[in-house]
């Protein structure tokens, strides 16, 4: 294998040779390099926590605890109950009793707590941003700049939502669902809570949410808000755990509708469990999405593109651009800059505020990438990977990506979940299309490309819920969010997103 | 002078916009409120299932890119047709004595009246169930609804041609395509709406007509991988679990309607059957980001 | 002179999505510069001031006292920080002030600069704008700050603003009395631009006519917007472009609305992850301020005693 610089210079010097005596290559090392910033504001953290149920914290019932790591140190944060069959028993029937009140309660009044949710969420914007990344690990200029401000805009927008909803099923009258079972991943950890119970509550449901195994502290700190706010007990119970109480939770009898964001594994199962319940179901699953990017787009901005559709929060991104299509004409210069790109992604101490590229959120998750990373080897794949030098403890990946990948192979395929990008070249429109629709997935797309009329016409024919135009990975509360195909159904944020939390007529 | 023997039609499928038999070479008899066979309809296998699924699938594209304007006037076509031949449908939605004279001929007029509703949605869903959305930053953002591909539909016995249009418009209007089982006790209507659909100008395969018995064939609907979704109503219990659990294959789009014990009266609940949210189960919403700048 | 200008001439530059450059631009000012890193980066951006005065009241005295603190930023530095801070990297005149400016700066290494070209807006004959040149390099001028025919440029004749851009290098190029070495920086006028795909087509025009070591700059400072953190990365990337395409190497000088020494590390942030180590030197990368040095010492001295400065504090030039 060539060197990265040797390969550089082939790559972008197209017309002429390099001056004299110059290698045309860039070099990143340290002539001036930031010093450690970390985010020194300290945060507490209890050492155990319970169950948010009817308003209060109750220990486990007899399931016991688990811990939860900090995955850039793995030193443990804090213990949490593990939920059983009985607590989330407890919880759903705390949910139960509460959603007749609460979805009776004048719309307005109803909005007005969903705003000083919002409200006291901007005010402890630092702690839950903190909070996050260590419990999490992604970096904390992402949990600080992205996840917390959009939870609490995500507050914002469905407390509006709530005395409006009429208008926005023209023509049928929405009625709450009632009592909402939750599940939520671990990449986002309060962001994804955020977008399950603010229109679940907008729209006059209860909830019974459970937060992933691996990452339940902001949410079990959401649960102080609520009580700070004086949200009405057993509005939102929280109850940690593993696939046990997420099992406990799906099948509960008083549950009126599960909405699930995670695996599409897990999802099918929770399908198949649903089905003939009469329970609603929402999901929002994984995804392989394609990025194109075509001979005539802004590079340097494309570039950008593929480094926030597959690097940020670690590519633990269920909408990642794990797929990058590239036109031919162009894929040397956008392999040559984004391998120069990659020089310059810090990677580390996610609470250092200069870092861009955080832990892996588990060892598990790790082992996964791992795995992918064997495989792509096995099958004669080239991997870039960044020149970073990673942390001694803790769980780590550099930013990576596979080169002279077809369709056939794995990395092409399957959703990895991890900074791995797999980059495929393409020479006409209608390949591009056929290329990119060819998954079972639909989650998002993005393409690149400075003509307009192309770029509408290639939106038009990719099956993705969300498609980003010279952009990616850019979220809203107000931008519905969700997928085609197997990527799940029912969309999250935006008036679609209300849909899932109403019965209209018809509906069971 | 011996009785003239009546030429006793054996209905075929219409899969692909042809009049294929069956597969199975299997037939069921359709009876008459006396008893006596008045026709034959195919007897639908999952190989003909499947032979409509891929007929739906290769048509799927092109309804769908056709302008809304023109499928809409392609409805309107059908609904034209339909009540070319009112005393036909009519007579074959009673053809199995279940359904009165009068009874017949408003549900007829009731499957005429949905179509043109839907005609007139055709290109006016988009503007209901999509929209702009006002993200912050410089970005044009908006949301506009896509069929979801190819739709089973599986038709209640009762209403035999009212339950078909009401399923079967929503899902097309928006660039669907549908492969339906038709009515088990009554597939008579469904069979000569098959030639009305063969000559209205809707493109071959848009519509894809199976007849046959549900508990032969539905555990196919959920289960097959290219079909995207499936609308149902009067179903059992356990078809409707069979039908939900096919979510679990490809994550299917499951809507079972739910309109209580007298089926005929909530299909001619025209508020709540020609409403936009009866298209939506069966629409994507695709969100676009684009950066807004010079 | 050479035969009448293309008027059509094919523009290859590519063209950038202004929302995507201005959000990577933004994300230079959210790197947070601390304790070594501070320290080392705040004498770096002193190090590479242009300490500049282009008024019309300018006079010499104004130009000597300037001169004098480019040399020594901060003359007490020895006593209050114990150590001496570097000089600027040079003075920047109108070409009637360059003679007052070589004198004050003899022997120190700081270059004079001059603007030129009929410098702000470039409204001159061609001919009057070499001269205008030449009489500043005979003067004593190391650096020659033109402008672009933004005229020319904006109604599309390309072909114009390359070839007067190449007249003026050929000035540059005949050097100084002595074979002193003369170095061209090319104003864009970045605010009159407009758009970012403007500004990419510019830098790659005057990248291509001018020399190794030669620089592109952004503005006069009497348009605004001045220099943006948008508009110098869309620069930076023409010059790694450049630089990795032809192995042509080209220095950048932002100018213009660059006050804070805060600024001055995200603008050095920026060269660092877009260029690279080897443009972080003032050979390669120059901040074209009047305020901007005042600030660094601002900071420098606030760093080093833990007390804020008074106005005063520093001589006013």
């Amino acid at each position: 294998m060539t060197t990265f610089q040797e390969q550089d210079a082939a790559a972008v010097t197209k017309t002429s040779a390099a001056g004299p005596g110059r290698s045309p290559a860039l070099e990143f090392a340290s002539a001036w390099d930031y010093a450690p910033a970390p985010e020194t504001t300290k945060v507490e953290i209890a050492d155990s926590h319970g169950h948010y149920i009817g308003g209060t914290f109750v220990g486990a019932a007899k399931g016991g605890t688990l811990d939860t790591l900090n995955p850039a140190n793995e030193q443990k944060l804090s213990t949490f109950a593990r939920g059983t069959v009985a607590d989330i028993d407890a919880a759903v029937n705390a949910a139960r009793e509460a959603q007749p009140k609460w979805a009776a309660l004048p719309a307005k009044e109803r909005g007005k707590y969903l705003f000083r949710i919002a409200r006291r969420l901007q005010e402890r914007a630092r702690e839950f941003a903190i909070l996050e990344t260590m419990d999490n690990g992604k970096p904390i200029k992402e949990s600080r700049d992205v996840d917390i401000p959009l939870v609490a805009a995500h507050f914002f927008y469905h407390a509006g939502w709530c005395d409006k909803l009429k208008y926005a099923f023209g023509g049928a009258e929405p009625t709450p669902v009632g009592v909402c079972g939750q599940i939520i991943p671990w990449n986002f950890p309060l962001l994804m809570a955020a977008w399950k119970l603010a229109p679940a509550l907008a729209c006059g449901n209860t909830c019974v949410l459970k937060p992933a195994e691996t990452t339940p502290l902001t949410a079990l700190r959401l649960g102080e808000i609520f009580d700070e706010i004086g949200l009405p007990p057993g509005v939102v119970n929280i109850v940690t755990g593993d696939g046990e109480a997420g099992s406990a939770l799906v099948e509960h009898a008083g549950v009126d509708k599960v909405a699930f964001t995670g695996s599409t594994e897990v999802g099918k199962k929770i399908a198949r469990a649903v089905a003939g319940t009469g329970k609603k179901l929402t999901l929002e699953l994984g995804g392989k999405s394609p990025n194109i990017i075509f001979d005539d787009a802004s590079i340097d901005q494309a570039v950008e593109g593929i480094v926030s559709g597959i690097y940020f929060n670690q590519g633990h991104v269920c909408c990642a651009g794990s797929r990058l299509f590239v036109q031919e004409g162009v894929a040397d210069e956008v392999i040559a800059k984004l391998k120069i790109r990659l020089q310059s992604l810090r990677v580390g101490d996610p609470l250092d505020k200069n870092t861009d590229v955080g832990a892996i959120n588990s060892r598990p998750q790790l082992e996964t990438i791992a795995k992918y990373f064997d495989i792509a080897r096995d099958e004669g794949l080239d991997v870039f990977e960044s020149s970073c030098e990673l942390p001694s403890i803790g769980y780590w990946c550099k930013p990576s990506f596979f080169t002279g990948v077809q369709a056939s192979h794995t990395v092409a395929r399957e959703e990895i979940f991890g900074p791995v990008l797999a980059v495929l070249t393409f020479r006409t429109p209608e390949e591009a299309i056929t290329r990119a629709n060819n998954s079972p997935y639909g989650l998002a797309a993005g393409v690149w490309t400075d003509k307009g009329s192309k770029i509408f016409e290639i939106a038009g024919q990719l099956k993705a819920g969300i498609v980003w135009l010279n952009t990616y990975n850019r979220f809203d509360p107000a931008s519905p969010f969700g997928g085609y195909k197997e990527s799940g159904f029912g969309r999250e944020g935006g008036m679609q997103g209300l849909r899932g939390y109403v019965k209209l007529g018809g509906d069971r | 002078m011996s009785e003239r023997l009546s030429v006793l039609k054996t209905y075929k499928l219409f899969i692909g916009g042809k009049f294929p038999r069956t597969e199975s070479g299997r037939s069921i008899k359709v009876a008459d409120a006396s008893g006596s066979v008045v026709a034959h309809t195919c007897r639908s296998s999952r190989k003909d299932l499947r032979n409509a699924v891929e007929a739906a699938e290769k048509a799927q594209p092109g309804w769908a890119s056709a302008n809304a304007y023109l499928r809409g006037q392609i409805l309107y076509r059908m609904a034209e047709m339909l009540e070319g031949k009112r005393d036909e449908l009519a007579a074959a939605i009673s053809i199995t004595g279940k359904v009165g004279k009068d009874a017949a001929l408003a549900e007829m007029d009731a499957s005429v009246d949905r179509l043109v509703a839907f005609a007139g949605w055709a290109d006016k869903y988009p503007q209901i169930l999509g929209c702009h959305n006002p993200v912050t930053g410089p970005y044009y953002n908006f949301s506009v609804p896509e069929p979801t591909g190819v739709v089973g539909v599986v038709c209640p016995d009762e209403p035999s041609l009212l339950g078909l249009v009401s399923l079967v418009a929503p899902v097309i209007c928006s660039g669907n395509a549908v492969v339906l089982l038709a009515s088990e006790t009554n597939p008579i209507p469904a069979c000569v709406l098959a030639e009305v659909l063969a000559t209205c100008d809707l493109p071959g395969g848009v519509v894809n007509i199976l007849t046959g018995l549900r508990d032969e064939l539905v555990e196919h609907f959920a289960t097959h991988r290219a079909i995207a979704g499936v609308f149902a109503a009067g179903v059992s219990d356990e078809h409707r679990t069979a039908l939900e659990a096919g979510a679990a294959e490809n994550m299917k789009r499951v809507q079972v309607l739910d309109l209580g014990p007298d089926l005929a009266a909530g299909f001619a609940d025209d508020s709540a059957m020609e409403s936009p949210w009866v298209i939506e189960p069966f629409v994507e919403t695709k969100t676009i980001w684009h950066p807004v700048s010079s | 002179m050479a035969a009448s200008p293309t008027v059509f001439q094919a523009v290859n530059s590519p063209t950038i999505n202004r929302v995507s450059a201005d959000a990577r631009a933004a994300s230079f000012t959210t790197r947070s510069i601390k304790t070594t890193a501070k320290d080392a980066g705040l004498r770096l951006a002193l190090s590479m001031v242009d300490l500049t005065t282009l008024e019309g009241k300018d006079s010499p005295e104004k130009v000597r006292s300037l001169c004098a603190k480019a040399r020594r930023p901060m003359p007490d530095d020895e006593r209050v920080l114990g150590e001496r801070l570097p000089s600027v990297a040079a003075v920047c005149v109108y070409p009637s002030m360059v003679p007052v400016a070589a004198e004050a700066l003899g022997g120190s290494g700081i270059n004079v600069a001059s603007v030129a070209t009929g410098f702000p807006s470039g409204q001159y004959p061609l001919d009057v704008r070499l001269r205008d040149t030449a009489k500043a390099i005979a003067d004593g001028a190391d650096e020659i700050d033109m402008v672009i025919n933004r005229g020319a440029f904006l109604s599309g004749k390309y072909g114009i603003v390359a070839e007067e851009i190449a007249e003026v290098t050929a000035v540059c190029a005949q050097g100084g009395p002595g074979g002193r070495e003369v170095h061209l920086k090319v104003i864009l006028e970045t605010g009159e631009l407009e758009t970012y795909d403007n500004v990419r087509r510019a830098s790659d025009l005057a990248i291509a006519q001018i020399r190794d070591g030669d620089f592109i700059k952004t503005s006069t400072g009497k348009v605004s917007p001045a220099a943006t953190m948008g508009v110098t990365l869309v620069m930076l990337e023409a010059i790694r472009d450049a630089w990795l395409r032809d192995g042509k190497r080209i220095g950048m000088k932002p100018a213009g609305g660059i006050r804070t020494a805060k600024q001055s590390l995200h603008y050095l942030a920026m060269v660092k992850e877009t260029l690279g180590d080897a443009w972080l030197s003032p050979d390669w990368f120059r901040f074209g301020a009047s305020s901007l040095a005042d600030d660094i010492l601002r900071q420098i001295v606030r760093r080093k005693t833990g007390r804020y400065t008074a106005g005063y504090d520093f001589g006013v030039a």
